[in-house]
């Protein structure tokens, strides 16, 4: 009766944790993506998990039984056989062609993912720290569009001051978007240290790797938004830099592509504007806030011995010409990286004007994009 | 003459601090490194419950990232280098002279100055928590640029502890050439050799190999810092993907430094317990050799990702699936051991089964990171980390205890508590299991390695992860507290306190006297 009981309470638990590993899959495998690619690497994973659990149950099921049947407590008596060359060589063999086996898909697989073939649309992919710029190459300069995606997750929540959102840590200001059903070609590099581009479900990981350009490609089947992270460790907010791209469809992306190019010939030409004080300390605030904060901190008092403070600092209260230098072409050697190529001349001189004036600093300095651009002119 | 070297003989250890300062007995350095490399454990595992305390839950909670950086850091610098290395080092220096009929390691004073150097590379080491700026923050394999041009300024102190450590271990290793090559008692010849020296052995020529080309990469390091060299600086027309290839090429090999003796320890064990010899000597000592040579031609298999072409990709995955083969046949010997023995269950024999088991399915995780295009979804994740944590915690870090429990006896003279042996077995063996097994999923779920915070999905296994590493922690100290228990007394032991137990070392008195083999014993 008792053991009726038993095995009834065992079934119902087995069957129990079965639907709820099937239902939380996703928690606990590789995901199997959204491309052809990531599918067959997908396969490939399962493949190959299942010969190692069923090797493993086979060694450790004699290994197992041999605890049980031959323990001295059982009576057991030791016999003498130490060597079986026979024995030894097909168990070095089995392997072997096992091996053989994993290795042919692999291999097929791996061609698969090296292939070159022309692709319809090619975005270039930087790495920063501690955020990505992506860019759409186009045979026109002038339509080139290119911005940076940085983490969009408030520091509220990761200090735990407020609740934590759906995708929390797992969000940014801008997505990558691309187009489904079409061939997407990246070319990745950093611009500082080494990161690496990863989104799980088009099962492309690749370094980003300063001096160097990698090379991937994607082609996603099915739209909607993608989550990644870098996996490379690449200093200190290397847990805060995600990746999301938005697939749409081929039609919807060009729309997107068509609207993004009107708004940067746009912005292009804000240097031509004549701004006011209080437009470039709002804008530099933003500036300051997605490129300096990280190392400088909101309030401007850096980190004792890793990174100065620019409260009260003799750059930011001293002549505007060391100012713009500091900025626009950094310090070689350490992690102050030249802004010069990075930020348009309105957000150079857009941040400069805050930080003369924020915390304190209050110099009453302003410095416009048409400094910037005699600056850079005069070097 | 010969009165003076009797009364030599007789001599014990000398007394007070200077005894451990001064001392050229292999025994006393053994020991020496063994509580040092204990010590190293501790500090690295309070890293590591640092680590997991922040992972507890979503969020930061104690520590902020630029301090969990060098948390990760720290921990796997001294776990690799303070406290598995040396372990090893001091079983070797303990057991090796005995288990060859020699009476001592052949360059004694070397040897000292091998274990005094560590003390303080370690110290200088932790004290860069201390310094301006912070320790090393830039992960164990210290990638450049991160670790040259963004590195905090206390990278000089970690080169020259680096450089400290790497001519300890290089000592160590001539040293045990020296002795294995030139001490043998007579008779005892290659193939008598116990496994545990054959593992050495090999391991030595492997330390002598790579610790050179460490030196070499932080030198490099030291000359982009400090002396304006571009070796790993793009602008100046060097490559961080150089650092990658030269510090993997040792990098590879260090991991077998790890594993190897490892294996000898349970080649020991298994037999002595399943009171039948141990299967396949001699394909074990060509396993060994040939996961040696196999361990300099797989290094890019950590770059799978960087961007070497399809042909380089091709070769590294078949050359590391390759090491499945000799790795396989050692685990079959050890079943085959088993099998039809006579087996019972003290405390080093349960360490060993685990290893044989838990290292087994680390090798299974190894054999799916071989696989390039799976690759490229397990590089950098918790995967990656459930990995070599299984090969090195239940591999590694159980043979040494398993070493412990075995010889323990033998060191002191006394029989440890195989009561207390047996809980601190269960426990470590449960808290292994609950911290490293969930990382697997966590991992194949998307979690990035080094991280200190992460989305929420991850929650849930992190936690768990979390748990079972404080219970690890928490149980070594009921190891801490068998081995203090077991000098300061308990039953006496007798010469061979293990029925199946074969070597020379079970021929000598226990606790073992301070000199030994002073005249060579007889090898049938």
């Amino acid at each position: 009766m008792l053991s009726n009981k038993f095995w009834r309470l065992f079934a119902v638990s087995i069957l129990w944790s079965i639907s709820y590993l099937a239902q939380a899959e996703w928690i606990f495998n590789m995901t199997p993506g959204v491309t052809e690619i990531s599918r067959s690497v997908y396969d490939l994973h399962m493949i190959i998990l299942i010969i190692c659990i069923v090797i493993a149950v086979i060694v450790f099921g004699v290994m197992f039984y041999a605890m049980l049947k031959h323990r001295k407590s059982q009576g057991a008596v030791a016999e003498n056989f130490h060597e079986n060359t026979m024995v030894e060589i097909i168990w070095t063999i089995i392997p072997f062609i096992i091996l053989i086996g994993m290795a042919i898909p692999a291999t097929k697989t791996l061609a698969e993912i090296y292939s070159k073939e022309p692709s319809d649309v090619t975005v270039e992919i930087v790495g920063y720290q501690w955020k990505w710029r992506y860019r759409y190459l186009d045979d026109d300069p002038e339509k080139e569009v290119s911005f940076f995606s940085n983490m969009s997750t408030d520091q509220k929540e990761i200090d735990n001051q407020s609740p934590k959102s759906e995708f929390y840590l797992l969000e940014v200001d801008e997505p990558l978007v691309l187009p489904t059903n079409t061939r997407v070609r990246f070319l990745i590099t950093a611009n500082d240290v080494i990161h690496s581009w990863w989104v799980p479900d088009l099962a492309v990981k690749k370094d980003a790797i300063p001096g160097i350009i990698n090379e991937a490609w994607t082609k996603i089947d099915i739209e909607g938004l993608y989550r990644g992270q870098c996996a490379e460790l690449c200093g200190q907010a290397h847990g805060f830099m995600p990746i999301v791209v938005d697939a749409r469809s081929p039609e919807n992306f060009q729309q997107w592509l068509a609207d993004k190019q009107q708004a940067s010939m746009a912005e292009a030409s804000l240097s031509d504007k004549t701004w006011t004080q209080a437009e470039l300390m709002a804008k530099g605030e933003t500036v300051y806030q997605t490129f300096c904060a990280a190392c400088h901190q909101i309030n401007g008092e850096g980190i004792q011995g890793a990174f100065p403070g620019l409260k009260g600092s003799k750059i930011a209260l001293g002549p505007v010409e060391n100012h713009l230098d500091m900025v626009i072409d950094g310090v070689t050697g350490t992690a102050m990286q030249a802004f010069g190529a990075q930020l348009s001349d309105t957000d150079i001189a857009a941040v400069i004007t805050y930080e003369r004036n924020a915390w304190g600093n209050d110099t009453g300095d302003m410095v416009t994009p048409q400094n910037v651009i005699e600056f850079k002119t005069g070097q | 003459m010969t009165t003076a070297i009797q009364g030599h003989e007789s001599h014990g250890p000398a007394k007070g601090l200077t005894r451990w300062l001064y001392t050229t007995n292999h025994k006393d350095i053994g020991t020496l490194y063994l509580w040092f490399s204990l010590a190293m454990f501790f500090l690295g595992g309070i890293f590591a419950l640092v680590i997991r305390a922040e992972l507890f839950q979503p969020g930061l909670q104690l520590v902020q990232p630029e301090f969990f950086n060098q948390m990760t850091t720290m921990h796997g610098l001294i776990m690799v280098f303070g406290a598995v290395m040396p372990a090893f080092v001091g079983l070797a220096n303990w057991m090796l002279p005995i288990m060859v009929g020699a009476p001592d390691m052949a360059l004694p004073r070397m040897n000292n100055l091998s274990f005094w150097i560590l003390p303080f590379a370690f110290a200088m080491l932790t004290s860069t928590l201390f310094m301006d700026g912070g320790a090393p923050n830039f992960g164990w394999t210290f990638y450049a640029p991160l670790s040259t041009t963004y590195a905090p300024p206390s990278v000089t102190f970690f080169i020259f502890s680096v450089h400290i450590m790497g001519a300890s271990s290089i000592m160590g290793a001539i040293n045990i050439i020296a002795t294995i090559f030139n001490m043998r008692a007579p008779g005892m010849t290659w193939l008598k050799l116990p496994l545990f020296v054959w593992t050495w052995l090999i391991t030595s020529f492997l330390l002598i190999a790579v610790m050179p080309v460490l030196a070499g990469v932080v030198t490099m390091m030291l000359m982009d810092i400090h002396f304006g060299a571009s070796f790993f600086n793009a602008a100046g027309g060097g490559s961080p993907v150089l650092f990658q290839h030269v510090f993997w090429f040792f990098g590879h090999p260090e991991v077998y430094i790890m594993i190897l003796p490892a294996f000898g320890i349970v080649s020991a064990i298994i037999p002595t317990f399943s009171r039948k010899k141990l299967f396949g000597y001699v394909s074990m000592v060509y396993a060994t050799g040939s996961i040696a040579f196999l361990s300099f031609i797989v290094w890019a298999h950590h770059m799978f990702t960087v961007g070497i072409p399809l042909a380089g990709e091709l070769f590294f995955m078949y050359s590391t699936m390759l090491i499945a083969v000799p790795t396989g046949v050692k685990v079959f010997n050890w079943v085959a051991t088993m099998f039809r023995g006579s087996i019972t269950f003290e405390t080093p024999m349960l360490f060993s089964i685990a290893f044989v088991v838990l290292f087994t399915i680390g090798g299974f995780s190894g054999l799916m990171l071989a696989v390039a295009p799976a690759d490229f979804q397990y590089h950098d994740t918790y995967f990656v980390v459930a990995h070599f944590h299984y090969v090195l915690v239940p591999g590694a870090v159980f043979s040494i205890m398993a070493a412990v429990y075995y010889w323990l006896p033998k060191w002191t003279g006394n029989m440890y508590d195989e009561k207390l042996g047996k809980f601190h077995f269960w426990l470590s063996f449960i808290g292994v299991n609950v911290t490293f097994f969930p990382q697997h999923f966590i991992g194949l779920a998307g979690m990035p390695r080094r991280i200190p915070d992460y989305a929420l999905q991850f929650a849930d296994m992190n936690m768990v992860s979390s748990l079972g590493a404080f219970l690890f922690g928490a149980s070594q100290l009921v190891f801490l507290w068998v081995v203090i228990k077991t000098i300061r007394g308990g039953e006496k032991a007798p010469n061979k306190p293990w029925e199946g137990a074969e070597g020379l070392e079970w021929t000598l008195p226990s606790p073992t006297p301070y000199h030994t083999f002073s005249t060579p014993p007889k090898i049938d």
